[in-house]
């Protein structure tokens, strides 16, 4: 085994917390420093609230671990400053190709539409954007990062939850107004509170073997089916950044899983399939099989609430893991920091529950179907799978139903109780319907923007935005919307003329993706969600679906 | 919603099930197994509405096994 990468090494270093009496109180305690724990930590200090996060380990993911992430986590990781570096040292693609026994069945494009700052996709190993995110933690003194501290209980008393932890220097206890448990698939905190996380179990088994070779395969996804190198199975190619590439094999049910750690056992495997002349060594050798499964609710005593895997799990088909995992995450701080801030009732938080196991069940349920077709479970389903693998290199009909992974989408909370509905008489598309995630395009600002950037999404977030088209101005009503606390409107026109943030819709792209007409007016949570929209604001309606976003018609 | 069509709609009925006993008339399995997994495909598709999809797969499926 070679390697490209080195894990940090995080020291511990002791709080004064360990000796504090009574126990030390933090607003917020993260439980877990993955992907999950510390975007939250740094979406919660975007939005002003300080937290502490404990992990029982001294490093960054071990392994490659998750590899693709979507254009979502990217404007998720934009807005706290680390998407940028995902994408320098990310590997860029978007054509996936399927092969079935030697032949091309099919290929696809992710996106081709212009005008979006960040691709559709770029494949990074794990250990990237937590590094990117543990090096970003430390711009914010707010954030208590504490390595080597495993948290060993949690449990609510009255109005807070206790946190005991173990350290190298002793164990102590802390309490919090609310803990977030992103302690992963296993979550050690999830099993001590006696609760479960349900669905499938998937009997395959895959294995993950990343290897280092020079090789000049293009930067697209192939995958097979049943190739002539591994006959009856799957396998999944994708490059990574380093010169590395993942090759991701089906194994088949019952596979020996110690046997297939040993390099040598794989080697003729990888052999088989690039052929005798090239030379490649091994980097990461990882055999696992998976579950689709989700705990009932993400909230359990109010105050002690799972994001992440904890919450929700995914086989690997679609990457929807990480990417639902950092949606999730997105989702709740919001919402947490207005609660805590008091800015609104903690009714709040329950529609993360609601909105996000929408989003789990929509994650679950893809990848699900991802896997049935991979793995068929008899004969017949295998008839039709490889039939339709048949039918799909001569025929468009049949390519639809090709199901190589559906690959992470921004989750639509179309039936959120958040919402204001649209007017019928307003005669909007349904793209960008209450619930969407908002699309960006190129702009030009003019005027005192959120962010330098030339791209409307990172004008958006952490507060409420109301984007206005500036062709009619109700000023009235906006001047009197300019005293709203956590609102900021955003005007997009040709030319400076109010003292709002005015960005030029450069490419006219914004207008085609809004369908804006003179005055027509998107109301954008924090998290870049459209929550209502009219083709006539006024102050009265705008106003009225704030309250609505913030659940305070919920009380 | 588009109703799954349960009266007779063949424009032959009689030139219509002598073509598909043609098409197994080898009396080959398997390979009928995979005429009859492309047959459904194709047609499936050509109806393409779900609901309707669904009601006959509903009404496919009530086989009874006794005469089996
Ligand atoms: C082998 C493998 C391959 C994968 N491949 C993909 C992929 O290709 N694409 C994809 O999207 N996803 C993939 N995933 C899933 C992806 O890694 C997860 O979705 C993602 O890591 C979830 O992040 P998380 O922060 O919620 O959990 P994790 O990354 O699991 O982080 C949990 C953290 O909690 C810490 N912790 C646990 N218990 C405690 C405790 N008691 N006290 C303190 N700290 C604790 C751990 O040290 C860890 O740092 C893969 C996972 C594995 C294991």
């Amino acid at each position: 085994m070679v390697s490209t990468y080195v894990n940090p090494v995080y020291d511990f270093q002791p709080s004064p917390d360990q000796t504090a009496n009574p126990p030390a109180h933090h607003p917020v305690i993260i439980v877990g420093g993955g992907p999950t724990g510390l975007y939250c930590a740094l979406d919660l200090a975007k939005q002003g609230i300080p937290s502490v996060v404990l992990d029982e380990d001294n490093t960054v993911s071990y392994g490659s671990r998750a590899l693709c992430f979507s254009k979502r986590s990217l404007e998720i990781l934009d807005r706290v400053g680390c998407g940028q570096a995902m994408v320098n040292k990310g590997v860029t693609w978007q054509l996936g190709k399927v092969f079935f026994h030697e032949r091309q069945v099919y290929e696809f494009n992710l996106l081709p539409e212009e005008g979006h700052q960040r691709p559709a996709f770029i494949n990074i190993q794990q250990y990237y954007p937590e590094e990117f995110l543990v090096n970003r933690i430390r711009d914010f003194p707010e954030i208590d990062l504490r390595w080597q501290s495993k948290v060993t209980q949690v449990k609510k008393t009255g109005d807070l939850v206790e946190v005991s932890l173990t350290t190298p220097a002793g164990d102590y206890r802390m309490t919090c107004d609310y803990v977030l448990v992103a302690d992963g698939a296993n979550s050690p905190i999830r099993e001590s509170l006696g609760l479960q996380s349900s669905g499938q179990i998937f009997n395959d088994t895959f294995l993950i073997a990343d290897i280092l070779m020079k090789a000049d395969f293009p930067t697209e996804r192939w995958f097979w089916f049943d190739p002539p190198f591994h006959p009856g199975q799957s396998v999944l190619l994708h490059k990574q950044p380093d010169g590395c590439w993942r090759i991701d094999f089906q194994l088949g049910p019952g596979a020996d899983r110690q046997a297939w750690r040993d390099p040598e056992k794989v080697r003729p495997l990888v052999k088989a399939m690039l052929g005798d002349d090239i030379e490649f060594e091994f980097e990461w050798l990882s055999v696992y099989s998976f579950r689709c499964r989700r705990m009932d609710s993400f909230i359990h005593e109010d105050r002690i609430l799972f994001v992440g895997d904890s919450a929700h799990q995914v086989s690997p088909f679609g990457a929807r893991g990480a990417n639902g995992a950092l949606q999730s995450a997105e989702n709740l701080i919001w919402k947490l920091a207005r609660v805590l801030k008091q800015q609104a009732p903690a009714a709040l938080l329950q529609t993360y529950d609601q909105e996000r196991s929408h989003g789990a069940d929509e994650n679950i349920l893809n990848s699900t179907r991802a896997t049935d077709f991979i793995t068929p479970k008899n004969r017949v389903t295998r008839l039709f799978r490889d039939t339709v693998l048949e039918l799909a290199e001569q025929y468009p009909f049949a390519r639809p139903l090709v199901n190589s992974g559906r690959l992470s989408v921004p989750c639509t909370y179309k039936r959120s109780v958040l919402n204001t509905p649209d007017s019928v008489n307003d005669n909007f598309p349904p793209a960008l319907c209450p619930g969407a995630s908002c699309k960006d395009a190129p702009i030009k600002v003019l005027q005192a923007g959120h962010s330098a950037e030339p791209w409307l999404l990172p004008q958006l977030g952490d507060r409420f935005v109301l984007l206005v088209d500036g062709r009619h101005l109700p000023r009235e009503d906006l001047d009197q919307l300019a005293q709203v606390a956590d609102l900021e409107i955003v005007v997009l026109a040709e030319y400076v003329s109010s003292d709002y943030c005015t960005l030029k819709d450069s490419a006219g792209l914004v207008a085609e993706r809004y369908d804006l007409q003179p005055g027509t007016a998107y109301l954008i949570r924090p998290d870049q969600h459209v929550v209502a929209r009219w083709r006539q604001v006024n102050a009265h309606k705008v106003l009225a679906a704030m309250q609505r976003a913030l659940a305070k018609e919920l009380v | 919603m588009n109703q799954l069509n349960l009266q007779a709609n063949f424009s032959d009925a009689d030139a219509f099930f002598a073509a598909l006993a043609d098409l197994h008339r080898e009396g080959d399995e398997r390979k009928s197994e995979r005429i009859n997994a492309r047959l459904i495909l194709l047609l499936a598709n050509h109806i393409g509405d779900q609901a309707v999809l669904l009601e006959a797969m509903r009404i496919a499926a009530q086989v009874t096994t006794t005469d089996e």
